[in-house]
């Protein structure tokens, strides 16, 4: 299955500067991998102990993959899969 | 350098003081390569805490779809430390993932003067830099290619 996947700005050094970037596969994993295979780093800014980082969001279209599976969230042809860091912090 | 209209500032700091005691944030985006802060966007704290603040992961989504939509990019992320000076705590070093952006702390610990500082977080390196209020931009130092327009 090939997917749309959008790049963060923070990580667009991985991608030559690409806002966007083509991958393949059927769940996130594989789509993460395929990703990591063509744009080397970038997974382990994005999986940490084979679960995703607590501070990135990953949507398939409009859902984000927290309520859909995590890494095993399933997507078809076409989806996009939009990376972002989540905005967060505090004095905690 | 963050440059900004006191139109905005006074709008984030009316957002902290509503908030307060919880932590209160928000994006002021501008458009791309621009450097100037023009679109105030308060965000809701999705962890409604006198110590935490995220944005919500769908209001997230819809923020950066608009953004991209009108070629804009979050030039400034704000929010307010509630008991605690407007200084990054080590939590905002580590999450921090613009590099581009001024990441812009409000404390209202004091009930009646706030303090507002501006940060660049790098790879969680954390650079203040001065913060200079404009009422407009058209006159404002922002750079070479802000001519004033006659």
């Amino acid at each position: 299955m090939a997917v749309t996947v959008s790049i963060p700005t923070i990580l667009r050094t991985h991608t030559g500067g690409e806002k966007t970037v083509p991958a393949a596969g059927d769940t996130l994993a594989q789509v993460i991998d395929d990703l990591e295979a063509n744009h080397g780093g970038l997974k382990a800014r994005l999986v940490k102990d084979g679960v995703l980082h607590r501070f990135v969001n990953v949507y398939v279209n409009d859902e984000d993959v927290r309520f859909a599976g995590g890494l095993e969230a399933k997507v078809a042809d076409g989806d996009n899969v939009t990376i972002l860091p989540a905005v967060a912090g505090g004095a905690r | 350098m963050l440059t900004i209209r006191r139109d905005l500032v006074d709008a984030m700091v009316a957002h902290a003081r509503r908030d307060h005691p919880d932590e209160a944030c928000g994006v002021i985006a501008g458009p791309d390569g621009s450097d100037r802060p023009e679109r105030f966007i308060p965000m809701l704290n999705a962890a409604r805490s006198p110590t935490f603040y995220e944005f919500d992961s769908a209001d997230l989504l819809r923020l950066y779809r608009e953004m991209d939509a009108n070629d804009e990019v979050p030039v400034v992320i704000y929010h307010s430390h509630t008991a605690t000076e407007a200084y990054p705590s080590r939590t905002d070093a580590k999450i921090a993932a613009e590099p581009y952006a001024h990441y812009v702390l409000v404390s209202t610990r004091d009930p009646h003067e706030h303090e507002l500082r501006s940060f660049r977080i790098v790879e969680g390196v954390i650079t203040e830099e001065p913060v200079e209020v404009v009422e407009s931009y058209r006159f404002a130092h922002t750079g070479p290619d802000d001519v004033p327009e006659l």
